[in-house]
């Protein structure tokens, strides 16, 4: 058991996954003898060759489209997309081709390919180095979306989307590749897409989040419990689609008092979703109003350090609004 | 996070089981799919394998319980790790009450002066209302120590809590908890009639019959509950008291006993019975058993009647879907597998183990499956998955000697094939005289979706292929 960064955890798994079955290969840009632009493909190139760690165009839509005629020609493709900013170019090949193969050939096609994407903002990134994108991609019957938050997680999660038969979007929290560590065991481990994680236990309030806001929920959780004596559950919900429920909802009916948690922009984010479920399906269990902490409907996360202050999700954020429900 | 050991459902009408032997101890590790409890029912008796890897953390429900389906029986999860779905019995000898009464410490300090008692605000969340229905409370009488006074949640827990009534069962799902209240209690409870005046010594044995399991290990309420006298469910009024007139005694209804008798009952009312009875000749299968017992019992497999009669229905079934099909509302669902019940007596009851796509096993395969399926019946080591999935049932009647019956269509399969007794008869045999060993076959059918000339095809067929054996 080792501790390691988020991005170790993440090249360690694909360094794994590489070595374990040859059908494997990631492309992506500059993911050859550069090691990516965040370095998470770093030494792969020495190890695997050219023909394996494939440096590709400047073009996300081939990205994408070589990934999808591999995968439905048996390899196992890695695309990475250098920041999720730039996934929209292949917006169509993921919507209209990878989403649907399986469904559109009646089960005769399926495309067994990850597409992985640092998202997020809070590194003064700007309006494209900094955007949330997995609302785009939960609306999709077809796919898999993970977010994972941890490295344990990280590298158990991307091993299973490697060896997952369906397409999955693998977005990586990239505040988070070198601010979050921990323990990460040796050797070969998967975490199943699907089951959310209890990140802390508590009865309070349940707070729902992923990628970096669900290990901000973990440090407010902790400053509410130490300030103010309330107990908050976190719920990692690490897979997004598809979604633990039934974690959702147990939690729910513990608490009562839902605080849904994401950097995205609040309009038609994915926490809407959570949001209904616990309407739907926790109705009798509602002892606040469901809330959604997110980031402001604002065009794109700003570039000057006090506005993305202000546009960001942070800890004392997070712990005001529990606060607040838990006063409710 | 720890992972729940549920008790699961082990049969289609069961609904209860009890915790026989833990094969773990808490802090023992275990594999996933390792055994880790052994528990029983009235139909079966089965380890429950572990769901995850892990270390057993907690252990809720105790050997000799019996708790419905679904009930939490344990946790396991990582080595250190507090047990977290409910109530941590570990790290916070608290349940959810405890942790709630005290969280609005500086509230509940001006409780006992209320001065400015702004009470009920004329809003409560819906779980405030379920709960305030459910326990049948005024909401008046609650002291709202929410945002502009509202009622939340831990008032009414608290509430209930100050007032002593039972722990707030209600916020947690049935698989949160560890049983308690009336999962626990008996399947039937009797509450003797008191004693009448009149003839005590034949009602005396009455007294004895309350079930056995009931008081002692009952303790396994949540942890943080006193460990106060778990009444075992208030005392019912008295039920219709034996008469007193004849000497008797009253018996508890077993659960095998009560599911028997409801799926009698529903598949009395729901299908319109019919039975045709056809005698058969067993003449070729007797001479073929005859001369192949023994080659048989080399093999180690007893050879019975039963094999004959399940292939030649098997076989049947195939030709005649619809005597092997389902009536449901939807349509009526042809099954396209033989999966054939054998009813077998127990000494309290009967049970039917299925003999899964019997149309696949040649005779001895089946006469080693019948065997051995016979076996766990009666031992009670059927796993639920055995006593699943029947499309066709056949009852060997005739082994106390009976002739002829009119069985009962083991519900939602659509005929049931009786066996009766085989004995040598007096036949005319082409204008001769023979004596040749008879039974008589009786299949009750559903005529809702089998009438009267399909139902004779098919024990016509099944006759010909017993009496044509080679």
């Amino acid at each position: 058991m080792a501790e390691m960064t988020l991005i170790q955890a993440i090249t360690q798994a694909m360094d794994e996954e590489l070595a374990r079955d040859k059908r494997v290969f990631i492309t992506g840009e500059d993911v050859g003898p550069r090691g990516g632009v965040f370095r998470a493909t770093m030494g792969l190139f020495d190890k695997y060759g050219a023909d394996r760690i494939v440096d590709s165009p400047l073009a996300e839509l081939s990205i994408v489209a070589i990934g999808i005629g591999a995968a439905v020609a048996g390899l196992r493709p890695i695309c990475e997309i250098q920041f999720a900013d730039f996934i929209h170019p292949a917006f169509n090949q993921i919507v209209s081709e990878a989403s649907k193969m399986y469904y559109r050939s009646n089960g005769q096609w399926n495309v067994p390919m990850v597409i992985r994407a640092p998202y997020g903002g809070g590194i003064s990134g700007g309006l494209y180095h900094s955007q949330s994108v997995e609302a785009f991609f939960t609306h999709l019957p077809g796919l898999k979306v993970v977010i994972p938050s941890t490295p344990h997680d990280a590298k158990g999660l991307l091993k299973s989307a490697v060896r997952d038969p369906n397409p999955v979007m693998f977005f990586e929290p990239k505040k988070g590749y070198r601010a979050i560590k921990g323990d990460v065991p040796e050797g070969d481990y998967t975490v199943p897409i699907g089951p959310a994680r209890i990140a802390r236990v508590g009865t309070d309030v349940s707070v729902y989040a992923y990628g970096m806001m669900a290990h901000y929920a973990t440090i407010a959780a902790e400053m509410v419990a130490q300030s103010d004596g309330i107990a908050a559950e976190v719920v990692d919900l690490r897979t997004l689609l598809p979604v633990d429920k039934e974690a959702i909802l147990n939690s729910f009916k513990k608490t009562g008092k839902a605080l849904i948690v994401y950097e995205d922009n609040l309009t038609m984010g994915y926490g809407a979703e959570v949001a209904a479920i616990l309407a739907n399906e926790g109705f009798e269990y509602m002892d606040a109003p469901v809330r959604r902490l997110a980031g402001p409907d604002v065009p794109g996360v700003p570039f000057s350090h006090d506005m993305q202050e202000f546009f960001m999700v942070n800890p004392h954020k997070i712990a005001d609004a529990i606060r607040d429900l838990a006063a409710y | 996070m720890a992972t729940n050991i549920i008790m699961p459902q082990l049969g289609e009408s069961v609904v209860e089981g009890t915790v026989s032997e833990w094969l773990k101890k808490v802090g023992d590790t275990v594999s996933e799919y390792e055994p880790i409890v052994r528990v029983s029912t009235d139909k079966v008796d089965t380890e429950i394998p572990s769901p995850v890897a892990g270390v057993l953390l907690a252990i809720y429900v105790q050997e000799g319980s019996t708790v419905n389906a679904g009930v939490v029986l344990g946790e396991i999860g990582a080595q250190g790790e507090q047990v977290a779905t409910l109530s941590a019995p570990t790290a916070a000898p608290a349940n959810a009450p405890a942790p709630m009464a005290s969280a609005p410490a500086a509230p509940s300090a001006s409780s006992p002066a209320p001065a400015v008692d702004k009470g009920y605000t004329g809003h409560v969340t819906p779980v405030v209302a379920r709960m305030i229905a459910e326990h049948g409370l005024d909401v008046n009488a609650i002291k709202g120590t929410g945002r502009d006074g509202r009622i939340t949640k831990k008032d009414v827990l608290a509430y209930l809590e100050s007032k002593g009534a039972p722990a707030p069962a209600s916020s947690l799902a049935p698989w949160e908890q560890p049983g308690s209240g009336d999962l626990f209690k008996p399947a039937v409870e009797y509450e003797l009639p008191s004693a009448p005046s009149a003839p005590v010594a034949p009602v005396a044995p009455v007294a004895p019959v309350a079930p056995p399991t009931p008081s002692a290990p009952v303790a396994p309420v949540a942890p943080s509950t006193p460990p106060a006298p778990v009444a075992p469910v208030a005392p019912p009024t008295p039920p219709a008291p034996v008469s007193s007139s004849i000497p008797s005694e009253l018996l508890a209804i077993t659960g095998m006993r009560r599911s028997i008798a409801d799926h009698m009952v529903q598949s009395k009312r729901i299908a319109p019975h019919a039975t045709t009875i056809f005698e058969v000749d067993l003449g070729q299968v007797v001479a073929h058993r005859d001369a192949n017992k023994a080659a048989f019992a080399k093999q180690g497999v007893k050879l019975t009647f039963t094999p004959y009669f399940v292939w030649a229905c098997a076989r049947a079934l195939l030709n005649h879907p619809m005597l092997n099909a389902r009536w449901t509302d939807e349509g009526i669902v042809v099954q396209h597998a033989a999966n054939i019940g054998m009813a077998t007596a127990l000494p309290d009851g009967l049970i039917v183990p299925v003999l899964k796509n019997a149309q696949d096993y040649n005779l001895i395969g089946l006469a080693r499956k019948v065997n051995d399926l016979a076996e766990r019946a009666r031992t009670r080591q059927l796993l639920p998955d055995e006593v699943r999935d029947g499309t066709f049932t056949i009852t060997n009647h005739g082994v106390s000697g009976s002739l002829f019956a009119t069985p009962i269509i083991n519900q939602p399969q659509s005929a049931i094939l009786g066996v009766g007794a085989i004995e040598k008869r007096v036949k005319v045999v082409n204008d001769a005289i023979a004596i040749r060993p008879c039974a008589y076959l009786s299949l009750s059918f559903d005529h809702r979706l089998i009438d009267g000339a399909s139902a004779d095809a098919f024990v016509a067929e099944v006759k010909q292929l017993l009496e044509s054996w080679q």
